[in-house]
């Protein structure tokens, strides 16, 4: 007897094939979602490249390695003026006598990092406390739902520096800090996801085939919970690293000497009446990485789901 | 109305209680003994003692709470370490100035980014609307201390001997002093008392006090130094009020009786102010409610650039001194704060859309 239908690996494959590349084809026809994966794009390729990139080591002193150097020495590019025997400096000399240039360069790893392990683990956790709410539902749901609402009724920045202030200073603690006061968000949506998905016949026939729950909440229930996740990752990211920066520039986050672009904002603060290129380039960096991102999260967030609209929230 | 305010109200009450315990129970999760951890080097295990015995340490924690949340109640949040001083008088006085400059910034970020929102939304994809878009991008994208910086940078220096220069830190010019209204107006009462307190909470609005006693030029100049800080704190909420107004206009602006509206020969403006803004203010003023925690958080961000005496540079400085006590009180307070405020743009719904029926 000849087959009837395709094997199921293959339809499988034929159709989640197809969703991406229409999901793509969609993300491409937002000017948004292109730029900010443009910077984005960009931002990856300084950070994996930063040693080629940069001139100099992001803790090098240079003292001692040329003449004359002195701490907060303005910028000097050849192409504006600067004169060629001088050594090229672009974002000038911070207040250490370090190449603020190289510094800003290697930041980009730092914030990258910071900005996918934050949401990353806020996803893993909140994916697990939010399915469990959602699928099992009764007091679980209840009790997991009240205890987020009370870690959202903090405004999240400020949950953040108190709860870094009680673990005290440094960049492990402010990112669990950052974690931990973003999970209700993810936990709220992937709960909304399964209790709709849970609701579906696939559901009840997966069920009526024999499969426990387990087994559905994993395979049949969290994949189709996966977009909006994506989306609100996506802009996560962004929030995370502007409020990593934040703490950073208190004090409570990353540590000096380390070239992350809140500490140097923040060792720098005072300077800004008398090295103003000191605040400015790393404030830019921050700002451009948190842009992509969020430039990216309102394309997918168009892309994926279109009867969202455009740009809400 | 009034019920449905009982409820709502009654229903609040887990979430205070929630924030209570979670800063209750932060405080407690200090690595180390809450007095080394306090006192740090001064720590002797008899000044230990003593610290324990006095802040209730020794005693269970269930008890611990218990006292600590009759404290509270009663408006009491302990002593500060750093300061010995009660941490309810520096709420009192602090509190104020935190609340002008929010109160600003959150006006500023209205005025312009509901406008804006609207005019991009009804003149879509203009110039104007991918400008305010992209300005709104770049908005909730700065870091509000960066742009507090660069502001400075702008203000002080670059505009210096303009116009537009302004002041770059501080509350008042130096030699100007904000006599309290009970002050000017001579009146006589004892010190230390909780009518006294009342009164010197709203004579440290500066801006309101001096309104009110009729100093202009202090008003003028209080109003001046806030400006930078308000600008900067601004950035981050008017962008997203702007960003929601342009995207709920853009909804309701496709409905059926907006269309009705236009073809029954309304103008522009009414079928724009009355029949579409009003139907897509729900949403603008949720988003607004949540604004304010931005505010607040910025406020620890922007005070301590702005050299403003306020809770929030308190609080960074409770946190450098690690004053648990403050720290406490004052997470408490805002959280408390901000809880209280949506819930007022929950009960506004009604207000706003008469089709909410609160039941």
């Amino acid at each position: 007897m000849p087959p009837v239908s395709l094997s199921n690996e293959k339809q499988k494959d034929y159709r989640s094939n197809s969703l991406w590349r229409l999901t793509l084809r969609r993300i491409l026809r937002q000017r948004n979602a292109v730029l900010g994966l443009i910077i984005l794009s960009i931002l990856v390729f300084i950070a994996i490249f930063a040693n080629v990139i940069a001139p100099y080591a992001p803790e090098q002193v240079l003292i001692g390695l040329e003449e004359g150097i002195k701490k907060r020495q303005d910028p000097c590019i050849h192409l504006f003026g600067c004169p060629k025997d001088q050594p090229q400096h672009l974002m000038g000399i911070d207040g250490n006598v370090r190449d603020q240039f190289s510094r800003v360069v290697h930041g980009s790893r730092i914030s990258l990092m910071i900005g996918f392990t934050t949401i990353g683990f806020a996803i893993i956790v909140g994916t697990i406390l939010g399915s469990i709410s959602g699928f099992f539902g009764g007091w679980v749901d209840n009790l997991i739902m009240r205890i987020l609402d009370v870690l959202m009724a903090f405004p999240s920045l400020l949950l953040a520096i108190t709860i870094v202030s009680v673990l005290g200073p440094g960049l492990q603690n402010a990112l669990l800090a950052i974690a931990i006061v973003t999970i209700p968000v993810y936990a709220r949506v992937v709960r909304g996801s399964v209790l709709s998905i849970k609701e579906m016949p696939y559901v009840a026939a997966s069920r009526a085939l024999g499969g426990n729950s387990f087994h559905i909440l994993i395979n049949r229930v969290l994949p189709n919970a996966i977009p909006p996740l994506i989306v609100t990752g996506t802009l996560g990211i962004g929030t995370a690293i502007l409020d990593a920066a934040a703490l950073s520039f208190l004090g409570l986050g990353a540590q000096p000497p380390m070239p992350e672009w809140g500490t140097m904002l923040g060792s720098e603060r005072n300077q800004v009446f008398t090295a103003p290129h000191l605040v400015f380039y790393p404030g830019i960096a921050i700002m451009l990485t948190v842009l992509s991102f969020n430039l990216l999260g309102d394309g997918l967030r168009d892309a994926i789901d279109p009867r969202l609209g455009q740009s809400q929230n | 109305m009034i019920q449905y305010t009982i409820r709502r109200l009654i229903l609040a009450i887990p979430v205070l209680l929630g924030i209570l315990i979670v800063t209750f129970a932060l405080a407690r999760m200090i690595p180390g003994e809450p007095c080394k951890a306090m006192l740090g080097e001064k720590a002797t295990p008899e000044v230990c003692e003593r610290f324990n015995v006095r802040y209730g340490f020794d005693k269970p924690i269930t008890t611990q709470f218990g006292i600590y949340l009759r404290d509270v109640l009663s408006g009491d949040f302990g002593q500060s370490i750093r300061f010995s001083r009660p941490v309810t008088i520096i709420l009192i006085e602090r509190l104020p100035l935190t609340l002008e400059l929010g109160t600003i910034a959150l006006l500023i970020a209205i005025s312009i980014g509901i406008p804006a929102g609207i005019l991009s939304a009804v003149k879509r994809n203009s110039f104007w609307d991918v400008f305010t878009m992209i300005g709104a991008n770049i908005g909730v994208s700065m870091p509000v201390y960066w742009l507090g910086l660069m502001l400075q940078f702008a203000f002080a220096i670059l505009l210096k001997d303009t116009f537009f220069q302004l002041p770059p830190s501080g509350r008042l010019a130096p030699g100007l002093v904000a006599i309290p209204f009970y002050e000017v107006w001579g009146w006589e009462f004892a010190k230390e008392t909780f009518g006294y307190h009342f009164l010197e909470f709203f004579s440290n609005f500066y801006i309101l006090n001096s309104l009110i006693t009729g100093d202009w030029k202090l008003v003028g100049d209080a109003i001046k130094h806030m400006i930078m800080p308000a600008m900067a704190l601004s950035t981050i909420p008017l962008a997203i009020i702007a960003r929601m107004t342009r995207s709920s206009m853009l909804e309701v602006m496709k409905q059926d009786y907006i269309r009705t509206a236009r073809s029954k020969g309304l103008k522009q403006n009414k079928v724009i102010f009355k029949h579409a803004f009003r139907n897509a203010l729900l949403p603008v003023v949720t988003i607004i409610g949540l604004q304010v925690g931005t505010i607040f958080a910025g406020a620890v961000l922007t005070e301590s650039i702005f050299g403003l005496a306020g809770v929030g540079r308190i609080l960074f400085e409770a946190i450098t001194a690690r004053d648990y006590p403050i720290i406490q009180a004052f997470t408490v307070v805002i959280a408390a704060g901000y809880v209280f405020i949506n819930l007022i743009v929950d009960l506004s719904y009604v207000f706003i859309d008469p089709r909410i029926r609160l039941e």
